[in-house]
């Protein structure tokens, strides 16, 4: 189908963005790459009144490591984060997640603010996000938030963000001495939404965990900080105590059905992911196995 | 509300001025205004790849932008790559070895095979299916169309040795 008229307006600035906000407020959507929105309106599932195009804004495009922190502006694109050398350096994660995010076509326009604020339950880059203990970095009419990532995601396509307001940068803490990272996904093929994933960050002192943190998408209403991760930490993982976490993740988990898998095959999809994660950051391939029960 | 915007862009190098609806996407000025119809249209929500073209050199879903998104850009279709002759031989390849039945996908595949060709100078089968991975072909079965493509990586490959 096609999307209904709206109007269309193309912001000038960050503050012009803000103005065009204020004045129509919720008629109003931000367009960035227009990935997940054009699908939305072609569906006829969104109709807004009007369109403020942020996508000439170069102030919100890039990357820069500021201090120990990597501050990545809200229209970077997928593809630049896959190609971007301080992004390798400092939080690998966001490449390995993002080259399991849709197609070479649609890498190309899509953003990472985007991502974030469309906040699709089984997108990667708000469970990377999560397991980087990231900052979002909102503007508003009266200024700026920042808001922890662990904050930001509140249900299906919901968000900490006002309709008045524009995300405009991530921050992400670059990665120090012992910094480890995991991701991996189910997918019916590449490039599709996860039926289950795991972005995870963990410091490996000694083979055990002093950190660890659990990204899990695609395993409920929004991306999942697993508090089963606990567990691990300061411990010594053995597949007795692996399999322990791997109950608790279960308990704590409550992922939905659909036409791509039951609740019960994603519960034990994110244990199966959960066990690969922990043999390979601590390079023990005989964890991934499990115990037996 | 929704008024008409103006709008100027090179499409296959030739400068356009167009005044368009908002809502009018790329690929429907592509194929309505321009009646270059050789950007297909299939499912119009991103999933398909039928309507690839390439925006500033990149390849993009014309049905996921909107014409006036295109302001300033310079877009090139199938037929500016199929003129020019830079994809003569992809197609020539895709035509040795049946990598098209109705070819509905055609131009989409084409489009984003060359697309990774210029980026990779010798990927290999999986690599190749990756890269294709948006985009559906529902005749072939896509082994041909891997073929033509390793196949065409590898004479480019050899022309360059
Ligand atoms: C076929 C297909 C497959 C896909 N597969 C995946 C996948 O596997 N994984 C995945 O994660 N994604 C996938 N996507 C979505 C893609 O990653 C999108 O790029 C992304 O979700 C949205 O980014 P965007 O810049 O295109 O945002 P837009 O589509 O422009 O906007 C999305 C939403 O966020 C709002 N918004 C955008 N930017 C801002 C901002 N700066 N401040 C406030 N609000 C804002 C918009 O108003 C809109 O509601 C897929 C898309 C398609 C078409
Ligand atoms: S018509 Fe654009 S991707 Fe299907
Ligand atoms: S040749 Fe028919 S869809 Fe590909």
């Amino acid at each position: 189908m096609k999307a209904a008229a709206f109007a269309y307006a193309r912001a000038t600035s960050v503050v012009n963005a803000l103005e065009l906000l204020a004045a129509h407020g919720d008629k109003a959507k931000v367009l960035s790459g227009g990935q997940s929105l054009m699908p939305a309106m072609n569906l006829r599932l969104l109709s807004p009144d009007i369109l403020v195009d942020i996508g000439g804004l170069a102030e919100l495009r890039g990357i820069a490591v500021r201090g120990d922190v990597l501050v990545v502006g809200a229209l970077t694109r997928h593809v630049d984060l896959l190609g971007s050398p301080e992004i390798a350096l400092h939080a690998p994660l966001l490449r390995d997640a993002v080259a399991h995010v849709a197609h070479p076509a649609i890498r190309n326009r899509g953003t990472i603010g985007g991502s974030l604020a469309h906040a699709d339950p089984a997108s990667e880059l708000p469970a990377c996000v999560l397991a980087l203990d990231a900052t979002i970095v909102v503007r508003g009419p009266a200024g700026e938030r920042r808001i922890a990532a662990t904050e930001f995601f509140k249900g299906i396509y919901e968000t900490a963000l006002s309709p008045d307001e524009l995300l405009v940068a991530v921050e992400v803490p670059v990665a120090g001495q012992g910094v480890a990272f995991f991701f991996q996904e189910y997918a019916r093929r590449h490039g599709d939404y996860a039926i289950v994933g795991l972005a995870a960050c963990a410091v490996v002192a000694a083979g055990s965990f002093s950190d660890l943190r659990l990204g899990f998408f695609a395993v409920g209403d929004r991306p999942v900080l697993a508090a089963a991760a606990g567990k691990l930490i300061n411990a010594s993982v053995t597949p007795a105590l692996l399999a322990e976490a791997t109950a608790a993740l279960a308990d704590e988990l409550d992922p939905q059905e659909d036409q791509q898998a039951t609740a019960a095959m994603r519960r034990h999809l994110a244990a199966v992911l959960l066990r690969r994660c922990a043999a390979a950051l601590l390079a023990r391939p005989e964890l991934e196995k499990g115990a037996t029960r | 509300m929704s008024a008409p915007v103006s709008v100027s862009l090179l499409v296959n190098g030739e400068p356009i001025d167009a005044v368009v609806l908002p809502r009018l996407n790329l690929a429907d000025f592509i194929r309505e205004h321009l009646k270059l119809t050789g950007t297909h249209v299939g499912c119009e929500h991103g999933v398909c790849g039928a309507c690839t073209v390439r925006v500033d050199g990149e390849i993009v879903r014309s049905c996921l932008m909107l014409t006036v998104q295109a302001q300033g850009a310079s877009v090139e279709t199938i037929e500016g790559l199929s003129d020019s002759g830079e994809i003569a031989d992809l197609q020539a390849a895709f035509r040795e070895r049946n990598a098209l039945q109705c070819g509905y996908c055609t131009p989409g595949m084409l489009m984003t095979a060359q697309d990774l060709l210029k980026h990779v100078s010798m990927p290999d089968r999986p690599a190749i299916r990756e890269h294709l991975s948006g985009n559906y072909c529902r005749c072939t079965g896509y082994q041909a169309i891997v073929d033509a493509v390793e196949a065409t990586a590898r004479t480019r490959a050899e022309r360059r040795a």
